[in-house]
């Protein structure tokens, strides 16, 4: 999120795309509550299905799976086309102002740039007009503007095409756009909230990014009560996304080194942001090599010196996307030979779960930690498996829970808190990182023993802990915190990191957490004093445990005050210019805190390269701007460029691989599915939890009222979904919250699959796993898998 | 960990039960959930922890009890009112965050199957550690990649991948970064994605 949960209570306007936060995020749902109560918001859900969501929302819009693109490219054309969009704000705070290169172009759905034979753009390609320097030419007026641009490219998106792609009646697309169209003065902010419905996706990164060029465009980035907001689905993807267990990324954003970069010069060049304003400040990419130094003197110590450029060569360089869908085609492919798998379970999770158990099986060793026997643990008795066919080693390491273990949680909202360890770990149970610190002593101990290829990141990796097997949480959150070597003492702010190798930080963006006054991720000073502990009113709280980063709350948060540092809206401010003592007070600035507005002041978003929100970007593989396309698997052509209909930067995996195609047609599979998570369950992990499988015991599909009257399906019936990979064969649940849309002239049915169940857990009967029927692609730009968007056909048993 | 005191208890008690007052059932339901739960907690000390499931990020107090030497007993999860995510409020998931901390499903000991086996064996958390240790540097011997086609120093280890971490502690996430990279690991996965 680039706001907080509590924070959603400021909103005039909530647009839920792609979430159903009413069911799955019930707690946080509250403050979009308190904001239709308390402030009179009104709050829109665009979602396939009628859900406690819509029930709540003051307008359910009923849109087609994986289509939000044209919706949100409708309402930024809506918005640019009766100059609706905050002009202050955009031209001082986006690259709506910028004059990109001529060399850009976008025709029939396929933007400048791609190459044919490895399927992927150049995306430097897409890019601004510069001086020698690297400065980019700003003038709005230019026809090669991103706002003229922007223009032309969303002229497209008309209330007729959206209803043609999207099935929103064109009127009551208007009644939105309506609405939306009021958020783009000063004294009204729209906050955007999302979830999976969005990213999983094979345009997922496409579907947020317009999103956020709407709210780029309302002038609602960086204002309480506006933003992008992500809800994350688990307890703490947002902090072991931070800390980088991510094949992309070390800890805090910094991108994992590439092939040829033989050095930390050739690293930052081609890594770091560049400044392209003279006034953008560019702070991540003045840092990158600060914080690159001081991570690599964390984990290599002594053994960094500025010689060996602090051991940048002990870091591996990625030859391809190495991302969750990689592993198991890497496993299909015979490379992969060993995969350890914490608290996650690659058959359920899938996608495409009986090409998953394949892979599975392809391995020489499998290691499982975890509290309880998962779908991955037992893969190799899974129904329909033969145990004497698989070969593979199997271990399962019983972990210890959330409770037996101290340590923080990092929210949605980048609140991280800490957590006592409340009782002792259950029989044999061990802590994840205990195992971890364990394997890898032994691990050394052998490559000590008997050599081995290239030992020395092995043998030189820092574990300076009072018991290297037993590392205490708190000793690592010291660590990651960094300090200054010439003093010993830990720093208060990642401003006090140098590329000289005199200081450390596990992660940049956590310094600070952890100063020498204490950690500051157990400070509850919360609504027990609300006049005391949150004395703005804005419900920082900023004594409640610690956000990152340096305990901000809001991001870009200077963009809620206007060039001259008044709060664009007075009632809901973020950070105001105070002359009297040349500070900005509030929220903890996203900013220098000292330096006063000014027609020549720093640029607004100062860890851009621009200075500016970006409207226009090269920072993702499948366009500078988004564009609809249609998932892999669709029921119609893309109205827009029936001839691109997917988008060509997707990947496909079987394709690449050489292996026969896996993806379906509308005339074999002639209905939409989407999959989705119910209150009752959290992924697979609840059903070992008795009540919560007494709530929600058994596994169904739920089937749109109409099209159960076509099949002759009634609620209760056993029923048969099949994609082109896999089946389901549960219960149907018939229901009017599923409607039938009118696509482009079809009518176009859509399915709905809870994921939770399989083989293993307490009602062992339920082992039908909802991936199977999932395709194997993933997104341009992240390889997310798309869970969201397929074909199936459905049957009556 | 704070002992709870009875004061504080019937503190933060009132709050969180005072709207109900009298129901249907003829007598104070407040009253009563309150004098059964300083029963149930009396004594008992209150640590603070965060809810495992979503990451809307609750707050929870926790009761425990030392019994017999040094086993502590859970006693009960609830909602910490003081949070200004939560206010002390708890979905289903939340609410019965005790049954997954107690569960009797957990797996009790280090586990193995060998290949082609249709049984698991127990074994001993040496055995399993040592037996993985030789496998990871083995799999990473055959497959580390010092130098690239190109003749690029990529020092990588291209036949092992470690995924996970949703319910990680962030410092755990960290260590386990840490760990894979210090081996070379290039395929790293969590939760984000999937």
């Amino acid at each position: 999120m680039t706001n907080h949960w509590r924070d959603i209570q400021h909103a005039d306007l909530i647009l839920v795309n792609g979430a159903n936060p009413a069911e799955a995020h019930p707690v946080g749902f509250r403050w979009m509550m308190r904001a239709q109560r308390e402030r009179g918001a009104k709050m829109i859900h665009t979602d396939p299905r009628f859900t406690r969501t819509s029930a709540v929302a003051d307008m359910h819009v009923r849109i087609r799976v994986g289509t939000d693109v044209a919706y949100f490219g409708g309402l930024i054309n809506y918005v640019l086309s009766n100059n609706l969009y905050h002009q202050e704000y955009v031209e001082w705070a986006t690259n709506a102002g910028f004059v990109v290169s001529p060399d850009y172009a976008f025709d029939n759905g396929m933007f400048n740039g791609f190459d044919e034979e490895t399927g992927a753009y150049d995306t430097t390609a897409w890019a601004y007009e510069t001086d020698a320097d690297g400065i980019a030419k700003v003038d709005i007026d230019h026809p090669r503007s991103v706002l003229n641009l922007m223009r032309q490219h969303y002229s497209r998106y008309t209330p007729e095409m959206v209803e043609r792609i999207t099935g929103i009646p064109r009127d009551q697309f208007l009644e939105v756009a309506k609405l939306v169209g009021q958020m783009g003065t000063p004294d009204k902010v729209m906050t955007i909230v999302y979830a999976v419905g969005l990213t999983h996706h094979t345009t997922g990164v496409q579907l947020i990014r317009s999103g956020a060029v709407l709210q780029l465009l309302l002038g609602n980035m960086g204002r309480p009560g506006g933003g992008m907001n992500a809800e994350r689905g688990h307890a703490n993807i947002q902090g072991n996304t931070d800390h980088a267990i991510s094949w992309e990324i070390l800890p805090g954003y910094l991108r994992i080194p590439a092939p040829g970069q033989r050095d930390l010069v050739d690293y930052v060049d081609e890594s770091a942001p560049k400044r392209s304003r003279p006034n953008a400040y560019n702070y991540f990419g003045d840092g990158y090599r600060r914080f690159m130094v001081s991570l690599l003197k964390t984990w290599y110590g002594d053994t960094a010196t500025k010689d060996n450029e602090y051991a940048f060569n002990y870091i591996p360089k990625p030859a391809e996307n190495s991302s969750w869908i990689s592993i198991y085609d890497s496993a299909l492919k015979g490379n992969m030979e060993g995969v350890m798998l914490s608290g996650m379970t690659a058959t359920s999770i899938g996608p495409d779960s009986n090409q998953v158990l394949q892979a599975l099986s392809n391995l020489k060793w499998l290691c499982v930690m975890d509290p309880f026997a998962t779908t991955s643990s037992e893969f190799w008795r899974a129904p329909g498996m033969n145990p004497s066919d698989v070969q593979t080693e199997v271990f399962v390491l019983p972990a210890t829970h959330w409770i037996e273990k101290d340590g923080s949680f990092v929210n949605s909202g980048r609140w991280s808190q800490w957590k006592d360890q409340v009782i002792q770990p259950e029989g044999e149970a061990m802590h994840d990182h205990w195992i971890l610190a364990e394997l890898f002593s032994r691990v050394r101990a052998l490559y000590e023993k008997q050599g081995g290829k290239f030992p020395d990141p092995i043998r030189n990796l820092t574990m300076d802990y009072a018991d290297p097997v037993k590392p205490s949480l708190d000793e690592l959150a010291q660590e990651i915190n960094g300090r200054d070597l010439t003093t010993g003492k830990r720093l208060e702010s990642f401003g006090d990191l140098l590329d000289d190798g005199t200081t450390t930080a596990g992660d940049w963006i956590y310094t600070g957490h952890y100063p020498e006054s204490g950690n500051l991720t157990k400070r509850r000073d919360g609504v027990q004093d609300p006049e005391k502990n949150d004395p703005t009113g804005m419900g920082f709280y900023s004594n409640w445990a610690w956000s990152w980063p340096v305990n901000r709350r809001v991001l870009y948060n200077r963009a809620s005050a206007d060039p001259q540092g008044r709060p664009w809206d007075p009632e809901r401010p973020g950070i105001v210019w105070d002359a009297d003592q040349g500070l900005w007070v509030g929220d903890v600035p996203d900013y220098p805190d000292d330096e006063p507005p000014g027609p020549d002041a720093t640029l607004p978003f100062i860890m851009t390269g621009e200075g500016t929100g970006r409207i226009f970007s090269n920072g993702v593989a499948d366009g500078p701007f988004p564009e609809h396309y249609e998932p892999v698997e669709s029921p119609v052509d893309n109205p827009l460029h029936p001839d691109v209909s997917a988008t060509p930067a997707a990947y496909r995996y079987d394709e690449q691989a050489g292996r026969p195609n896996r993806f379906g047609t509308s005339d074999e599979f002639p209905y939409v599915a989407t999959s989705y998570r119910l209150t009752e369950h959290e992924h697979y992990v609840t059903q070992n939890v008795e009540k919560l499988t007494q709530l929600q015991p058994e596994a169904f599909v739920e089937v749109p009222a109409d099209l159960a009257v076509e099949k002759g399906i009634e609620t209760g019936d056993h029923v048969r979904v099949s994609s082109k990979r896999g089946k389901l064969e549960v219960r149907a649940v018939v229901t009017k919250r599923l409607g039938a849309l009118e696509i482009d002239g079809k009518k176009v049915y859509q399915i709905g699959i809870p994921i939770h169940w399989g083989f293993v857990g307490i009602n062992t009967g339920q082992h039908w796993l909802a991936n199977a029927l999932t395709p194997f692609v993933g997104d341009a730009s992240s390889r997310t898998p798309e869970f969201k968007a397929f074909l199936v056909n459905i049957e009556k048993m | 960990m704070e002992e709870i005191s009875r004061r504080r208890f019937l503190g933060v008690g009132a709050a969180g039960t005072g709207v109900v007052g009298a129901s249907v059932l003829g007598f104070d339901t407040a009253r009563a959930a309150e004098v059964s739960q300083v029963l149930r907690i009396e004594g008992a000390s209150v640590a603070r922890s965060v809810c495992p499931y979503c990451a809307v990020g609750c707050s929870l107090l926790a009761y425990t009890k030392q019994t017999d030497g040094d086993h502590v007993e859970l006693l009960q999860i609830e909602g910490d009112p003081d949070s200004p995510v939560n206010e002390g409020t708890l979905c289903p998931k939340g609410a019965s965050s005790l049954e997954l901390a107690m569960s009797r499903r957990r797996v009790p000991s280090p586990l193995y199957r060998e290949p082609g086996a249709d049984e698991w064996q127990q074994v001993s958390w040496d055995f399993a550690l040592d037996r993985l240790a030789a496998n990871i540097k083995a799999s990473r011997d055959r497959t580390f990649v010092a130098q690239d086609a190109d003749g690029n120093v990529v020092n990588r280890c291209e036949g092992i991948a470690f995924a996970g971490g949703a319910a990680f502690s962030s410092e755990e996430g960290y260590f386990a970064t840490k760990v894979m990279r210090g081996m070379g690991l290039v395929y790293l996965e969590q939760q984000a994605r999937v």
